[in-house]
């Protein structure tokens, strides 16, 4: 109770402090661990001076959610996440941990993700995905499906508070300039672009929601709209869907694309997994 | 026995458009003005209310912000205030806007809300349709004169 009061009265010193953004200015600690929410933008983010997360566009509620553990949501499904690491599948009678002795090795993987390997882009969902069919000869999990999510939550967290800091050159390039093209690309009946929402009016409401900047440094997110944790392709497809377009494909390259591109407009900010949104 | 159908819908059709609706392709624009009806007929400000506050249809609230809906909670802000926008536009600016805002204002992040091409990707259900009908377009129109400051 009285961390909570410290945390409190950090803000508010940060409030007369007087910052000039539109964002508000309160600073996310989890747990005493101060979590960089802000960050100077990235140089081929040519249209942003400042990176915000998420985090600064929710009500003080849905923040506060997110500073305690106890508090957040999400850690029910961590913990599913830590049962399911656990678990023997398949037919080679193997569980993650059978490899993976302590969860907390893949520290430092997160902030890296999506990367190239072997000419092609790969995500967390696609490495937990190749450890089962190649190395447990167990079934995939569905790509954004709850088990898939649990883990990636579970593995995202051991990173918490890393800055991100995802490839954009060398081989990654051709994927980056897709995302890119994804990004600024408008479609649907509607006709919009990610970048009309969260580049150009990021901080105004749209009717009851506050504009964001899109960013994705706290997925697997817990949305309190939908009581779970939501990747980020699920995320991109409610987003086409509400722009009347027709989804790409979750796990598809498409998708893949921009995701690597929406990490890297991110990098500087921390890894939030498990992160509580709207 | 087939072509007396055919025969029969074709003449239907154009009985039906000689009514003189403007279909979202004929749409005539003159510096992002539309002088005429879409629909033929003259626009009705109560249905036109309804329409913009349809988060179906209009959703204008969504992005503007309008004096006249205070039971409406939470306006959007993404666009400019609607209130008084019938002191600030003529019928026919209006219309335009509604119709295609990007003919006045390149780049704007407003859907069009009367075509039914030129969109990539569409869900299939709104495939080849406009957001609005040519009366809805007029009612909205209708409505939006009525908002003086």
């Amino acid at each position: 109770m009285e961390f909570k009061t410290l945390l409190k009265s950090a803000a508010i010193v940060a409030l007369s402090a007087g910052f000039a953004s539109a964002q508000d200015d309160s600073i996310l600690a989890v747990d005493g661990d101060v979590i960089k929410t802000r960050a100077a933008a990235p140089a081929f983010a040519e249209n942003l001076d400042t990176v915000y997360s998420g985090w600064h566009f929710r009500s003080g509620e849905t923040q506060s959610l997110q500073m305690d553990d106890f508090e957040n949501p999400a850690f029910v499904f961590v913990d599913q996440g830590i049962d399911l690491f656990d678990k023997v599948e398949g037919s080679e009678g193997k569980a993650c941990a059978s490899c993976h002795e302590d969860v907390a090795d893949f520290v430092g993987l997160r902030p890296t993700l999506p990367r190239v390997e072997n000419g092609e882009l790969v995500t967390m969902e696609n490495l937990v995905n190749e450890c089962r069919t190649e190395r447990m000869g167990a079934e995939p999990w569905k790509y954004t499906g709850g088990q898939m999510t649990a883990v990636t939550a579970l593995i995202g967290l051991q990173s918490r508070g890393m800055s991100i800091n995802v490839a954009v050159d060398g081989d990654v390039a051709p994927f980056f300039e897709q995302g890119k093209d994804l990004y600024y690309q408008r479609v649907g009946q509607l006709d919009m672009a990610c970048s009309n929402c969260h580049e150009d009016n990021y901080g105004v409401m749209i009717r009851a929601d506050h504009l964001s900047q899109g960013q994705i440094n706290g997925f697997p997110t817990y949305r309190l709209k939908n009581a779970k944790l939501n990747s980020a392709h699920a995320r991109f497809k409610g987003c086409m869907s509400n722009i009347r377009a027709t989804p790409f494909k979750v796990g598809g390259d498409e998708f893949k694309a921009l995701e690597l591109y929406l990490a890297a407009r991110g990098n500087g900010l921390s890894v939030e997994t498990p992160s509580v949104r709207n | 026995m087939r072509n007396i159908f055919t025969i029969a819908a074709v003449s239907v059709l154009s009985v039906t458009s000689a009514v003189a609706e403007t279909a979202p392709s004929n749409v005539a624009f003159e510096d992002g003005y539309v002088m005429a009806s879409l629909s033929g007929s003259a626009g009705d400000a109560a249905a036109g209310r309804k329409t913009f506050m349809n988060r179906k249809l209009g959703n204008c609230l969504a992005c503007h912000t309008n004096d006249d809906m205070p039971e409406q909670q939470f306006h959007g802000e993404v666009g400019p205030p609607l209130t008084g926008v019938g002191d600030r536009w003529e019928e026919a600016e209006l219309r335009g806007i509604v119709v295609n805002a990007k003919m006045m204002f390149e780049g704007t992040i407003m859907p069009a809300f009367y075509i039914d091409s030129g969109y990539e990707r569409p869900l299939k259900k709104f495939d080849g349709k406009s957001i609005l009908t040519a009366q809805q377009v007029e009612d909205v129109v209708a409505y939006l004169l009525t908002l003086k400051d």
